[in-house]
């Protein structure tokens, strides 16, 4: 099934590579990623789609926490969160279903973006299923390119965000640990 | 008139500050720098033969101490080479530094040199690892480093420099703390989960302990003992937690598992509760997952969250360090005692009689023989002279098998192999890593004729220290494991496992410049065995032992933990 997670991750180099790598070395198979800064500039958010069975769900999240460079990581597939897609879909068609497909689209809500003799590009956001359903009208108008931009999603939880305080170099660890779990 | 230091010198200043005493490590071209600095530094550096064993020594010397490990080697080969042993102490939780030098920042992606993307490489050998090209980043990346490898469920971290970070100069200030964000450990556990987890143990007719690496990496030997006391339940300790409970203790069962005993894998089979502490499930102790421990409600304290409900679902999951957990859970179960202690008295006595008909009736005992030196003889007379207290490193195959069957283990720290990787060559450095670390003991390479010819160039370490180590090679001829696999399940077909033109350990062990012999006599073998012992210096001891014996007993792969087969197929009459 399809399992989506939220990631807050520091924006570090190799960071993106240890989310992927530790993805395909424990055999989940991602089927989206996304990936920007937030408003913090220090930090990205990934969004990513994975196809795994029901009962690792909670193993994909684990891993995910392992990682130093993952400050959050937490799975929104059942909600509460949005989740949207944004497709760019280039379409070919005679001069004849040129309104057609405008209505099309209108109905869709998505934009002309670029408009030529030969056809148009078109832009359209919503949720995946929706964009499905979008792509399959317009296939069926003439010779279509898409291109997905996966899934982004935001979490409507006011989940607080936990993060470890600094450590007093060479503290023992005794010590380090009751500072850890101070709070 | 300031402090404007090196690169180079500013690392070693903070491992000074990491107390590091020993680095195992092996020099190259982008490591000048560092090598150069080390020239007058106080840290002692290990020269070992191969970069591989350079971490594999590290690894030695971490297992045997609980402290981390140092290993280092130059860019590209060097830092290839380590891998093997990242790997390892990643399997086994093993805490080790390796430090690696990288071709300069500004030739990193011109396929220099002996260039190798070593941070790509080693992403997943590491439980993290860090690239550095800026000098200024240095100092907080090595404590980070070792706070990373040490802390939690410990790990192998890697840290990559380049040649110019190593040259440049910077002012250099103590680091004065960390700080890891993203970077949580669980150690105190939940105090309601372990009130119920005691109130379980109480309840509980046939209760077993299931202890592993975690107890002996968090040094809680005797929080172990005290709550298999206050519980008085039986033990049994992977192949990880051989030594954390004494063998000598009344309550210890064996090791369990593929080559367990017959009475650690049937108490497993029969348990009612299984207390899994510091345990990951793994399929060489657990055989058939969906048939293990088919009657046991689980509770599993470890550290490491994602192990929590990985393999076998617990009823009552404790994320937490078991040093910090089970003191708690002693005193919520000496709570508990007065209403609920004598509750199941019958059955917890019926429990332990059935245990010890078990042990009775298939003994994990020596065979010996009056013409050839069985394997499992060999073993015996090394845990005599062991008495419990001697470090143990061992190779893989069938020796370590032995070796864990019958050598004991009296404390934690002592039994020293690789278990998760199963990495063969391993025990001759490891022995070395373990000998740096603990002077005052006896230690022990108990290697086999394969896993020993991939680390003869070590030898020259030994020698170069005067490594007092007793190399015991169990020599059979074969690579006996993947023999006796090919004898059970592949017709026998011995495909590429004999190991032919074994060199002569005398003349070798004399071409090092030290003592070595071969013994072929199950009379003269002890007394053999005595004298490499007793030998001042290092001492190679070629044991030619019977070379058809196969590791009993066995659960084939696949299989669920109580159908071992317990003996050789016998030849039937006809």
């Amino acid at each position: 099934m399809q399992q989506i997670v939220s990631l807050l991750v520091e924006n570090k180099p190799g960071a993106l590579m240890r989310v992927t790598g530790l993805f395909s070395q424990r055999g989940y198979n991602i089927e989206s990623l996304t990936v920007a800064r937030t408003l913090d500039p220090t930090l990205s958010r990934m969004t990513i789609t994975v196809d795994v069975e029901q009962s690792v769900r909670g193993q994909v999240i684990k891993q995910m926490n392992k990682l130093i460079n993952v400050l959050q990581a937490a799975d929104v597939t059942d909600g509460p969160a949005v989740n949207r897609e944004l497709v760019l879909v280039r379409i070919r068609m005679n001069q004849q279903t040129r309104t057609a497909v405008l209505k099309e689209a209108e109905i869709f809500g998505a934009r002309v973006v670029d408009s030529t003799t030969e056809g148009f590009c078109l832009e359209a956001t919503g949720d995946p299923e929706k964009l499905d359903e979008f792509i399959d009208v317009m296939r069926s108008y003439g010779e279509i390119e898409a291109t997905r931009s996966g899934i982004v999603s935001v979490s409507l939880d006011n989940k607080k965000l936990r993060l470890s305080p600094p450590i007093p170099r060479g503290a023992a660890p005794e010590e380090a640990l009751e500072l850890q779990n101070a709070e | 008139m300031s402090n404007l230091l090196s690169g180079a010198k500013i690392l070693l200043n903070c491992l000074a500050a990491e107390n590091v005493d020993c680095i195992f490590g092996y020099p190259g071209g982008v490591t000048l720098p560092l090598y150069d600095a080390m020239y007058d530094d106080p840290v002692k550096h290990v020269l070992v033969r191969h970069e591989q064993n350079a971490a594999f020594a590290a690894q030695g010397y971490a297992r045997a101490t609980g402290k981390v490990g140092v290993c280092c080697a130059t860019s590209g080969p060097g830092a290839t080479n380590l891998v093997t042993g990242l790997v390892d102490a990643m399997m086994d939780s093993i805490p080790i530094v390796a430090l690696t030098g990288q071709v300069s920042s500004k030739l990193m992606g011109s396929d220099a040199f002996q260039e190798a993307d070593t941070f790509g490489i080693t992403r997943s050998a590491t439980k993290h690892n860090f690239l550095v090209k800026n000098i200024a980043d240095l100092p907080q990346v090595i404590h980070e480093a070792f706070y990373i490898a040490a802390s939690g469920r410990p790990g192998p971290v890697l840290v990559d420099v380049t040649k110019d970070a190593f040259q440049g100069q910077a002012h250099y200030t103590p680091v004065k703390e960390i700080h890891l964000p993203g970077y949580r450990v669980f150690s105190e556990g939940h105090g309601g989960q372990i009130r119920r987890a005691a109130q379980m143990m109480w309840e509980a007719e046939r209760p077993y302990i299931y202890a592993g690496g975690g107890i002996i990496a968090a040094n809680a030997s005797a929080e172990l003992k005290a709550l298999a006391e206050a519980l008085d339940v039986p033990v049994v300790c992977t192949l990880m937690g051989l030594g954390g409970l004494a063998a000598e203790h009344r309550n210890f069962v064996s090791m369990p598992g593929m080559h367990g005993s017959y009475a650690a894998n049937m108490g497993m089979s029969h348990a009612d509760l299984l207390i899994a502490l510091g345990v990951r499930f793994d399929d060489r102790v657990t055989g058939r997952l969906s048939a293990f421990a088919p009657h046991a409600k689980v509770i599993h304290v470890d550290i490491d969250p994602a192990e929590v409900g990985k393999n076998r679902q617990a009823d009552l999951p404790i994320v937490g360090n078991v040093k910090r957990v089970l003191p708690k859970l002693v005193a919520e179960l000496e709570a508990l005692a007065p209403t609920m202690k004598a509750k199941n008295t019958a059955a917890r006595a019926a429990w332990w009689k059935q245990i010890r008909d078990w042990k009775e009736q298939h003994p994990l005992t020596a065979e010996t023989s009056a013409t050839e030196i069985k394997p499992q003889h060999l073993m015996a007379e090394i845990d005599r002279l062991s008495g419990g207290r001697a470090i143990v490193a061992s190779d893989v195959g069938q020796h370590q098998m032995w070796a864990a069957q019958l050598i004991r283990f009296n404390e934690p720290r002592l039994w020293i192999n690789s278990g998760g990787l199963g990495s063969m060559g391993f025990g001759l450095p490891a022995a070395i890593g373990a000998q740096f670390a603990r002077p005052d003991k006896l230690v022990f390479a108990i290697v086999g004729d394969g896993g020993f010819q991939m680390s003869i160039p070590e030898l020259a370490t030994i020698v170069n220290h005067s490594l007092p180590i007793k190399i015991v090679v169990m020599n059979n001829g074969y690579l006996g494991m993947v023999r006796q696999w090919q004898e059970l399940f592949y017709n026998n077909r011995l495909s590429e496992v004999a190991l032919s033109s074994f060199p002569d350990v005398e003349k070798l062990a004399a071409a090092y410049g030290f003592k070595g012999r071969t013994v072929d006599s199950v009379q003269e073998m002890p007394s053999a065995l005595r004298d490499a012992v007793n030998e001042p210096g290092p001492y190679l001891l070629n044991v030619k032992v019977a070379p058809f014996e196969n590791v009993y007993p066995m659960v084939p792969a696949g299989g669920a933990i109580n159908e071992m087969v317990l003996r050789p197929p016998q030849p039937v009459e006809v």
